[in-house]
């Protein structure tokens, strides 16, 4: 990587006291109104919950080493990998990038002092932990060992504590719900004079389309988590046949949620990545109504595909035709955003700062989860590749590698912001080269296994399938090893003196243009938009004039 | 190309091979194409327009329609070629041959069991003729489970309280693997099953005496056996480990102490008994889950196993 001067930006504002400093003291912090506080808050939480669900993870991998019993039972193993699922997409990958990223960057982005309800956001952060505490407390009960996908009637009937954890979910649901209420209001109101829709940065586009999946989506599942909990407590029959109840009515609630659920996991992935590249290549963003649009699209139309999931459950043909068609269309819009954010990089000026590194990494790894999500959404191929290795493989490449990394892309990028510090570039290269090879080298082999008929959520699995098994293994200890020394070095940045610029990367957008970190209220005043976001020409048309806008 | 396939699928045994390999393989090389299309482009953009000053400065190319129609309606036509050729191998494997052999099959906590048309009942072996249209319909006792085949390409969901179907031609004579795919608690990674593809003869004589194996083996061997493909291992230990149910170590000729508060004493009746109605006597400390294995084992097979647990001191 270079190690090219840093812009030198807009002059520092040392003598105004940033918003980590001002007010002090933890009760400060848990009272905070302040948006960017809120966001760090959600940013150590979810880093917290990921070490969690990532230390679970090296405990499945090392189990799957051995084809028969490694270190644990199975019993033990199918709760672990219930939780490590459960924690990885209900507190970190959901959560992640909106409330850690989304928080922090949202207003700032669009010039506002705040979010639009700043005391439902702190509640929403007070929901999350709340959540989260439930979730931890089904260890008390014997922990849980549904999956995180909850099926009936297995999930209604087996012991442990599964109402508390289907709690836990709804719960934090509610938290999903304020932050995309919030962030609705915040985009419709408070963009900053001369920023029209067209003017807003991607990321916000990204927010706002999340958003409307969170508020449209996340009620079904709090609806159908609640009948689970009368089917359990109660005894009301709704899901299980013994009761007069139907198993597959579950499958269909829980993908009605889980399949939108999945592009919250994946729009703000892009969302980041839409900021990070135009910055690192210098170069205005290509196609940016194409990429816009085709957010929302890929909001509306993943309302319309959740029983691709369920192609082998018994549905009609003709349902299953219907669901595979649609689930076609939503693959054209991603591979979409792809060429458009490799056209920016076309004839631009390209640093590979660790936020680009991470970005190029999306790109390739989001190639592959998208491209594989066709073998699944085929309906004669998915009839051999459902409930296998493929399937994890699959959603890694998009859940894990797409939106994992690019949470490691947007905190590179705005880690300066956040902090006003900066942490040592070259050691960031190399963890995100060790990240990328780490991660390839844990899941790519996941596409053999299950091609080859490796089942799913299998503790003992037959010889023939360990060689592969073991790669997987060795490379989730690589990804570790990159992971670890990514929290090292970012740590020690607290180390180095606060003295960044206000602007390091030479961005175009506005949070660049206040002080790093920021005061409690963002701006010295009101920002005015002086030109588009991704405007690197030499002296910008300002905004308004028509032909820059695109 | 062969190379490529042999190492991504397991060698295929059905009917339904060809459509779904070929789609498979038609999707693989486009995966590979576009990863390496893209990451060709990064890595020459990467390499071309590194950043040299700070001082460049780059074209304003805010979007080109054509070029963006183009990569748009290539995607969208791409993806209908695959919606159509996977349709057509979904419609080709749905709807069972008239002339098909119907089988029961139904899943439970962790064994598969199987009825044949003539009332012939196995558990975790099906045998079925080769080139013979076989109709399976589906369905489950407890909770969800899903019936895998791989080198058949076909899987369905085994859904208590409903019938599911799958039918299939087998292709080639040969043991088969059968997987359950839809989690199902302590035991799913064990709920295996194995497909018998059989010559007509092979089937006749099944049939009318259980398996050539079986016929041949010697007791101890045969109880072995038993007690791993038929259930048996999920529930029950060799070494002494308590599982759902008593291991099997050293109970010859012990007094068990059973739920009623009497005192049993483990003979070939009571070995009888328990595999027959296990009801009837539980030992204390475990739950009553045992299903019975009436007309599921042939006599010799429950001799076996009287003869396998003798051994076990
Ligand atoms: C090109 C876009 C995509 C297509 C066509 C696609 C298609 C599919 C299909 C058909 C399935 C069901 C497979 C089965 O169970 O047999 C599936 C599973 C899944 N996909 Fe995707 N997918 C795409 C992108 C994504 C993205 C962006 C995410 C999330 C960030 C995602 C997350 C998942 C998850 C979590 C599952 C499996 C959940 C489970 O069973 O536990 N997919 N995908
Ligand atoms: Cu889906």
């Amino acid at each position: 990587m270079s190690e090219g001067v840093l812009h030198a930006g807009a002059g520092h504002a040392a003598h105004h006291a940033d918003y980590l400093e001002e007010p002090k003291g933890l009760w400060s912090w848990l009272t905070t109104v302040d948006h960017k506080r809120i966001g760090l808050m959600y940013m150590w939480s979810v880093l917290f919950f990921f070490l969690v669900g990532g230390l679970f993870a090296l405990l499945i991998r090392l189990e799957l080493l051995t084809p028969k019993q490694t270190i644990m039972d199975a019993e033990t193993y199918n709760r672990v990998f219930t939780l490590h699922g459960a924690i990885m997409t209900f507190l970190v990958i959901i959560p992640a990038i909106p409330g850690a990223l989304g928080n922090f960057a949202l207003p700032l982005l669009l010039g506002a002092k705040d979010v639009a309800f700043p005391r439902l956001n702190l509640a929403s952060l007070y929901i999350y932990w709340t959540g989260a505490a439930m979730a931890v407390a089904t260890l008390a009960l014997g922990g849980v060992d549904t999956g995180w996908t909850f099926y009936t009637p297995y999930s209604t009937t087996t012991g442990g504590g599964v109402s508390l954890m289907v709690l836990a979910a709804f719960v934090l649901g509610f938290s999903s719900i304020f932050t995309g209420v919030n962030f609705i209001a915040t985009v419709h109101k408070l963009r900053a004079p001369g920023m029209g829709w067209f003017e807003m940065p991607l990321f916000c586009w990204g927010m706002y389309a999340t958003a409307i999946i969170q508020i449209l989506a996340t009620p079904v599942l709090g609806i159908t988590l609640l009948l689970i909990v009368m089917e359990r407590v109660l005894g009301v029959g709704i899901f299980d046949p013994q009761l007069g109840g139907d198993p597959v009515l579950f499958q269909h609630f829980f993908w009605f949620y889980s399949h939108p659920a999945v592009y919250i996991m994946i729009l703000p992935a892009m969302a980041v990545i839409s900021e990070v590249i135009p910055t690192f290549s210098k170069k205005t963003i290509f196609g940016y109504k194409a990429i816009a649009f085709s957010s929302v699209a890929i909001a509306l139309l993943g309302f319309l595909v959740w029983a691709h999931h369920m192609f082998v459950a018994g549905m009609s043909l003709f349902a299953g035709a219907i669901f595979s068609f649609l689930t076609f269309f939503i693959a054209v819009p991603s591979a979409i955003k792809v060429f458009n954010w490799i056209a920016t990089m076309w004839r631009g000026s390209i640093s590979l700062e660790a936020p680009m590194l991470h970005a190029i990494s999306f790109l390739l790894i989001f190639t592959i989860g998208g491209l594989t999500g066709l073998f699944l959404a085929a309906l004669s191929t998915d009839v051999h590749l459902h409930d296998t290795y493929f399937v994890v493989a699959h959603f890694h490449f998009v859940m894990a590698g797409a939106n994992l990394i690019a949470l490691l892309a947007g905190m590179h990028y705005w880690w300066p912001k956040m902090f006003g510090r900066m942490y040592n570039r070259r050691l960031a290269a190399i963890a995100a080269g060790i990240i990328f090879v780490g991660f390839n080298l844990t899941f790519l082999p996941q596409f053999v296994l299950g091609s080859r008929g490796m089942p799913r959520r299998y503790f003992n699995y037959l010889p023939q399938f360990q060689d592969l098994h073991v790669i997987s293994t060795v490379g989730s200890w690589v990804l570790a090893a990159g992971l670890f020394l990514t929290a090292a070095y970012l740590l020690a940045s607290f180390r180095q003196p606060k003295g960044m610029p206000a602007n390091p990367w030479g961005g175009r957008t506005l949070e660049w243009e206040t002080t790093s970190p920021p005061t409690t209220h963002n701006f010295e005043g009101q920002p005015v938009l002086q030109h588009g976001p991704y405007d690197y020409r030499p002296e910008p048309a300002p905004v308004g004039v028509k032909e820059m806008a695109h | 190309m062969n190379w490529f396939r042999n190492f991504l699928l397991p060698p295929g045994a059905s009917t339904h091979v060809g459509e779904m390999d070929g789609l498979f393989m038609f999707i693989t090389l486009l995966t590979v194409f576009f990863f390496f299309f893209n990451g060709a482009l990064i890595f020459y953009a990467v390499r071309r327009w590194r950043r040299r000053s700070e001082k460049e400065v780059t074209p304003h190319i805010t979007h080109d329609t054509r070029l963006e129609l183009v990569w748009s309606l290539i995607p969208l036509i791409v993806v209908m070629v695959i919606f159509f050729w996977g349709f057509r191998g979904y419609v080709k494997a749905w709807v069972a041959p008239n002339d098909s052999m119907e089988i029961i099959v139904t899943g439970k906590k962790w064994v598969w069991e199987f009825e044949y048309p003539d009332g012939t009942r196995t558990l975790n072996d099906l045998h079925v003729p080769v080139n013979q249209p076989v109709k399976l319909v589906l369905t489950a006792e407890d909770v969800i489970h899903s019936f895998y085949i791989p080198e058949f390409r076909l899987k369905r969901d085994a859904i208590p309280g409903r019938y599911t179907e799958l039918w299939f031609t087998a292709t080639r004579p040969g043991i088969y693997q059968v997987f359950c795919t839809e989690y199902c608690g302590r035991g799913h990674s064990d709920m295996l099953a194995r497909i018998f593809v059989d010559t007509p003869e092979q089937y006749e004589t099944f049939l009318r005496e259980g398996d050539e194996q079986v016929r041949k083996m010697p007791l101890k061997e045969l109880g072995r056996l038993v007690w791993e493909n038929k259930g048996c291992a999920t529930c029950h230990s060799l070494d002494g480990t308590r599982g759902q149910g008593p291991s099997w170590k050293g109970i010859w000729n012990q007094r068990h102490k059973g739920a009623d508060g009497k005192e049993h004493l483990v003979d070939a009746d009571y070995i009888r008994q328990s595999i027959l109605m296990p009801q009837a006597v539980v030992v204390q400390g475990f739950e009553p889950i045992m299903p019975t294995y009436q007309g599921l084992l042939r006599e010799r097979e429950i001799l076996a196993v009287i003869e396998f647990i003798k051994e076990l001191q």
